[in-house]
């Protein structure tokens, strides 16, 4: 009888100690979690894919809800889910959306088969990493694209694929969620982020080409030389040559085509345009009607 | 016979030109001398377009400790100084001289007459590397790494011996056999002033077996240099690396990077080096010209040539009857750790052992299969690592894996790849992962 009393007390002081720590040690090292987080993180596509700069959509939920308490959601965009997400997440966190750009991925490199010629034949792993261990690359040029494919397998969205013609990845606007994957695996650093524009339609210098103008025309058919012919057109200021390479500022650029047609080397493209009409490429008379269907475009847009 | 212990292989040895003498190339019209042909900071150009230079005159001077100043290896007028794509496969300045005549510069011994260093008891330690590093001289071998920097030794480490590096296991190449075959006592100088630039009292030389003639040669002349020990080696692929050399010679395995050979003692020198240090600090000439070995089955005339650095790959294959019809693929250096030239216009520089003229049959990659878990990559490599695991780590970006398991150790000689019956990419992936892991490890420790 002794014997079961004196189990039951020691039990039972036991209990009531490791009961009463347990207690202050629970509110000693509670760790409150604010539950907007679990509430953003569900509105999150939950893609996981770190293009928003943060470790997976929690992480990026975190970020928005501490920055919400800062008083604004400025600088913080799921690229995935873009406005309309941003636009619930700001819901929640009672804040209104900044407005955001929708953003693609622009392959800046046209040096097809065709247009940059391959003067050496690499054999090994098909990976743009590795080819640059060899060497520069197929072609003489230094800076473009090896057509490796290790922007096609860095997508998690499958909006890349090499084009078997061109030998180029091609994106497709459609998957593209502008994570910016792509842009971090190119170790030409050939992929560029620009905002879709309106309509979809953009203006882009297709080259990444630094070399002098010689050496640059040399290699490729399509290579930008820097000779700033398209900086002269361009009326509003859109356009800057550094390292004899032109670049189009997107949110300077109001999508004249002007440029597109001065560029000596056609490394200039108009992107989701209409086809001309054909007579305007003949007479150079008809440029001022082409320019007056796209500002009504644009209007219309 | 001595070896080194962990992994190793021994591919076909095809040294053709074994038999060949050494003989001078032609001068070229045009010589392109790159500025960066050694590992470190690229030299800096001291002459300009329109000046005249003599051989043996420095056109670029050293920029830095770890750089070396590069001199002009024929005369002439400078034609420009330009980007070409050189051996790495990268476009990169060099300097491109015009050649009108073949004038040397005054103070150059150009008599065949041995220096012993009995001559010259006054030379000190510092007046030795004084010398070598204002030749500019470089490991010979095919690594480039400037040669003071490894005569001077950091503070905390003691020299015990030297080693000089006459393994050439690279197979075809045989510029290091006829240069031993030719200029045995020049050699054995040389390995004496190395030995008294690091105040060591024991030199080695390691000579691979399949080398008899040049084993005995040396035997017989070292007799009069009782410091000197000629070691035969068993032949296995890659002696020649700095470490496999210091383990089947002194049994000593040199720890994981960031240690370097001097920590366990050992100063390991190329014998074309030692040899171009004979030349600088005895006849007073810097390195402007080399031995390098073209060679493959279908070349009319495998030879070993004395190229001057700067004349165009192109030339030396016209010295040896020619490009083959079927050629495939041309490799600068060895079959094993060489690398395909992008073009023929790839200048001769002080790296360069050899040219390998490679068929199209025999350049030709089998299509790689899946790996068979056969584990024979493991026992080939030869830094006692995992290369399929590296290989596999490193295609699919986990460079923390890769960083755990060694991947830095990793000094590509490529025995993996040569044993892998699936014929998988592993060096490929490797050599990547491990440029990536080095330079995150640079990111990391910048910070």
């Amino acid at each position: 009888m002794n014997v079961i009393w004196i189990a039951v007390i020691i039990l039972g002081a036991v209990g009531l100690v490791s009961s009463v720590v347990l207690y202050a040690a629970s509110k000693k090292f509670a760790v409150v979690e604010d539950e907007r987080i679990g509430k953003v993180a569900e509105v999150l596509p939950q893609a996981n894919c770190g293009g928003c700069g943060y470790p997976g959509c929690s992480g990026f939920a975190a970020a928005c809800v501490k920055a919400a308490d800062g008083g604004s959601l400025e600088g913080k965009l799921c690229p995935v889910g873009g406005q309309p997400v941003m636009e619930k997440v700001a819901g929640i966190l009672g804040l209104a959306a900044e407005a955001s750009v929708p953003k693609v991925a622009v392959v800046r490199c046209n040096g097809t088969c065709e247009n940059r010629p391959r003067v050496v034949e690499y054999v090994g792993v098909r990976s743009c990493r590795v080819q640059l261990l060899s060497g520069t690359g197929e072609t003489a040029c230094a800076f473009g694209c090896l057509g490796g494919g290790d922007c096609v397998a860095a997508c998690q969205f499958g909006a890349l694929s090499i084009n078997p013609v061109t030998g180029l990845p091609e994106v497709n606007e459609d998957l593209c969620t502008a994570c910016g994957a792509c842009v971090k695996t190119c170790p030409r650093k050939v992929i560029e982020l620009r905002p879709k524009g309106p309509k979809n339609r953009r203006m882009v210098v297709k080259c990444v080409n630094r070399d002098k103008g010689a050496v640059a025309n040399k290699v490729c058919k399509a290579s930008c030389i820097g000779c700033g012919k398209c900086v002269k057109v361009c009326a509003f200021d859109a356009i800057t040559v550094s390292n004899n390479l032109a670049y189009i500022d997107p949110e300077k650029c109001k999508l004249c085509r002007k440029c597109e047609e001065a560029c000596p080397k056609g490394a200039i493209h108009a992107i989701n345009f209409p086809p001309r009409k054909p007579k305007a490429e003949a007479a150079p008379k008809q440029e001022a009607t082409v320019g007056a269907v796209v500002s009504q475009e644009k209007k219309e847009a | 016979m001595k070896t080194f212990k962990i992994g190793g292989i021994h591919p076909s040895e095809d040294k053709l030109s074994a038999k060949s003498p050494i003989r001078q190339a032609g001068l070229p019209r045009q010589a392109v001398i790159s500025l960066y042909q050694h590992i470190g900071a690229p030299a800096k150009p001291v002459v300009a377009k329109g000046d005249e230079v003599k051989v043996g005159m420095l056109i670029a001077e050293a920029d830095g400790f770890v750089s070396v100043p590069i001199h002009s290896s024929v005369s002439g007028k400078v034609n420009k100084i330009d980007a070409i794509v050189d051996a790495s496969g990268y476009r990169r300045p060099a300097i491109f001289i015009d050649v009108e005549g073949d004038e040397w510069e005054e103070g150059i011994d150009r008599s065949e007459d041995l220096v012993t260093l009995a001559q010259h008891p006054e030379l000190t330690a510092e007046e030795i590397v004084g010398k070598i590093k204002a030749a500019g001289i470089v490991g010979m071998g095919g690594a480039t790494f400037p040669c003071h920097v490894k005569l001077s030794p950091p503070k905390d480490t003691k020299a015990e011996c030297v080693i000089i590096n006459a393994v050439e296991c690279e197979p075809y190449l045989t510029a290091d056999h006829r240069l031993m075959l030719e200029k045995p006592d020049e050699i054995l100088v040389g390995t004496e002033l190395v030995m008294k630039a690091v105040g060591v009292e024991k030199g080695y030389i390691g000579i691979e077996s399949n080398k008899p003639d040049a084993i005995a040669l040396l035997t017989e002349r070292a007799k009069e240099h009782p410091h000197i020990e000629i070691v035969p080696l068993k032949v296995k692929y890659p002696q020649g690396g700095e470490k496999q050399l210091i383990a089947a010679v002194m049994g000593r395995e040199v720890p994981a990077p960031p240690a370097l050979p001097i920590h366990v003692g050992a100063v390991v020198q190329n014998v074309g080096t030692t040899f171009a240090i004979y030349e600088a600090v005895m006849k007073n000439k810097p390195l402007f010209e080399r031995v390098i070995t073209v060679t493959g089955k279908d070349v009319r005339q495998p030879s070993n040539l004395l190229a001057r650095i700067g004349t165009p790959m192109s030339l030396l294959i016209e010295e040896c009857g020619g490009m083959p019809e079927d050629a495939g693929k041309i490799i600068g250096g060895g079959p094993m750790m060489g690398k395909a030239l992008m073009h023929l216009d790839v200048p001769v520089c002080k790296g360069s052992s050899g040219l390998l003229l490679l068929s199209e049959r025999e350049a030709r990659r089998k299509a790689p299969q899946p790996c068979i878990r056969c584990a024979k990559c493991v026992s080939a490599c030869p830094m006692g690592l995992e290369p399929y695991l590296l290989a596999t780590a490193s295609a699919l970006r986990k460079w923390d894996v890769a960083e755990e398991n060694g991947i830095t150790s990793c000094i590509e000689c490529g025995s993996c790849q040569y044993t892998c019956p699936s014929a998988r990419p592993i060096l490929d992936n490797v050599r990547m992962g491990k440029t990536t892991v080095m330079a995150l490890i640079r990111a990391r420790n910048a910070k």
